[in-house]
């Protein structure tokens, strides 16, 4: 029988009981939801982002963007008015890490992907003040100057591969991903055609406005643009939604 | 060394361990208040864990007991379920008093045509205050938060100045539909002569001072198959509203910013390198993340923001 001074006298021994008793409190908090899959939802057109647009997504993460914009509309009216349909859990499925953030300096970008043109987007981050006068945000213009450096896309999708992102790389895994999402977004998450998808995207919407060229513009847009757009609400009543929680 | 030694302190107990030979810890009891809150704190969890959805449990979670919420689905079934925050945000947006209100007066004003929206001054508070926020969401971003716009990127919604037209009709299809603002480069047709030469005609156009000779040459090419640029400015250089062909009669510019300077020179060349460039520009449609209620709304608001037709 261990005794309470036996414990307090022996350092040792209290850092591993000290680590048995947090690990079981952590433990107990952090497992289940490994397992709880019930409370994401089952929607269809999720799918992992495009070459250029996780190049977009790690810009995003690079310049900050994060630290002042949130990316989850909660379930309450004013954001459902504001912002449009709250965010599924689903929808960030993909998402390593998640950007959903809790600090709004700006607004919510959860649901910004087609709310404004390719061109005032570049407009806004060359300078936030030529479009929202009284905007408090940086300026960016050095992504419309900047060369897309996308020399280890595939490095990047396959780091993502490693944390369960179904991005594709041997047939099996292509075969799967033509089955889940179809022959078209299959060929996209195809890791071994990365830079010449990541190219073939740029260059077909020409997102920064310059078409001689790939920019870092070009993949932060692209990026903006899929933002909140892949889940098609009118296909769900929105009851579906609530018998997730 | 649980021997109890003299107790330093007179009655207050020490737990009857001694370090380093004389140095107790006291054992002063809780006062009895605070114990029994502590323990009320506890049950209160309990209970509260067993009613509140709380538990993950395998693959699902406890639903809580006694949390039954109603609410009408997208469909009009009626449905009952656990408490949460999604279910009662449907009800809130069905049910909700503002959203009742709301209802009530977007009905209104889905049913009234425009002539009667225009012409009945309850309805016209109700478009004011509701479209001014709905402006604010989704159109300021570029056109400005009074529709002021930005030139050589958005057009002035407030002048009297219109691309595509200024009528209730016109405006609405804009919201509605969307336009794509198409002039083609020239910078592969013209050489720098008669690039200057067409920029110095349509200077002209507004009255502004320019050399002669190279007016009428520039005239020459704007009103022939050369450069073609009447067939949507019009001979007059009054634009076609259907092709959203600016007005280069007037002294409102919304692409190259000649009013932004005085140097004669900097107008031409500004001029020119919209000409050269050519013009693509797109308004967004608005049909799908709109309602058609919500797009009249938007529609009254843009044409009393003072230029409307």
């Amino acid at each position: 029988m261990i005794k309470h001074e036996n414990i307090e006298t022996n350092a040792g021994l209290l850092i591993v009981l000290t680590l048995i008793v947090i690990s079981i409190g952590g433990l107990v908090e952090i497992v289940p939801l490994f397992y709880i899959n019930d409370t994401v939802e089952k929607v269809s057109g999720v799918r992992p982002y495009t070459p250029l647009e996780l190049r977009g997504r790690d810009i995003y993460q690079r310049e900050g963007c994060y630290l002042c914009h949130s990316q989850m509309v909660r379930p309450f009216r004013d954001e459902w008015l504001r912002y449009g349909h709250y965010s599924l859990a689903a929808e960030s499925q993909y998402d390593h890490p998640f950007q959903w953030g809790s600090k709004r300096t700006g607004p919510d970008l959860a649901r910004v992907g087609g709310k404004y043109s390719n061109a005032w987007h570049v407009a806004h981050l060359i300078n936030p003040r030529d479009v929202v006068p009284q905007s408090i945000m940086p300026n960016y213009p050095w992504l419309q100057t900047t060369d897309l450096d996308y020399s280890d896309v595939q490095a990047r999708m396959r780091a993502l591969k490693r944390t369960g992102v179904p991005y594709s790389e041997t047939q099996a895994e292509y075969d799967h991903n033509v089955a889940t999402f179809g022959p078209e977004t299959a060929n996209k998450l195809d890791i071994l055609h990365a830079e010449e998808n990541l190219m073939q995207q740029a260059l077909a919407n020409d997102y920064d406005g310059q078409r001689d060229r790939v920019t870092e513009m070009d993949a932060l847009v692209a990026y903006l643009q899929v933002l909140g757009t892949m889940v098609d609400f009118s296909r769900y009543d929105e009851g579906y939604f609530a018998e997730f929680r | 060394m649980s021997d109890k030694k003299a107790r330093s302190q007179g009655a207050v107990q020490t737990t009857g361990h001694a370090w380093d030979g004389d140095i107790q810890e006291f054992n002063n009891p809780l006062p009895t208040w605070w114990l029994w809150a502590f323990y009320a704190t506890v049950v209160f969890a309990l209970i509260y864990w067993v009613l509140y959805p709380a538990w993950p449990v395998g693959g699902s979670f406890t639903k809580g007991l006694f949390n039954d919420i109603t609410f009408v689905d997208s469909d009009g079934s009626v449905k009952t379920t656990h408490w949460n925050t999604r279910a009662l945000l449907i009800r809130d947006l069905k049910e909700g008093e503002e959203a009742r209100l709301s209802a009530e007066y977007m009905s209104k004003v889905a049913d009234a045509s425009y002539a009667q929206i225009l012409a009945d001054p309850e309805m016209m508070a109700y478009t004011r205050s509701v479209a001014k926020g709905l402006f604010g969401d989704n159109c300021a971003a570029c056109h400005g938060s009074g529709g002021q716009g930005v030139i050589g990127l958005f057009p002035n919604l407030a002048d009297d100045a219109w691309l595509w037209g200024g009528s209730i009709d016109q405006i609405h299809k804009t919201i509605a539909e969307g336009r794509y603002g198409f002039m083609p480069a020239f910078r592969d047709t013209f050489n720098d002569k008669q690039l200057r030469d067409v920029a110095s005609y349509v200077l002209s156009l507004s009255g502004n001072k320019v050399d002669n000779a190279a007016r009428a040459r520039g005239e020459k090419i704007f009103q022939t198959q050369e450069g073609g640029c009447h067939y949507c400015h019009t001979p007059a250089g009054t634009g076609l509203k259907s092709q959203g062909a600016a007005d280069l009669t007037d002294q409102i510019w919304t692409i190259a910013d000649v009013n932004g300077t005085d140097d004669p020179a900097v107008k031409l060349e500004r001029v020119e390198k919209v000409i050269s460039g050519g013009v693509q520009r797109q308004m967004p449609h608005w049909s799908e993340r709109l309602t058609p209620a919500q797009i009249k709304l938007l529609t009254v608001y843009v044409h009393e923001l003072g230029g409307g037709q």
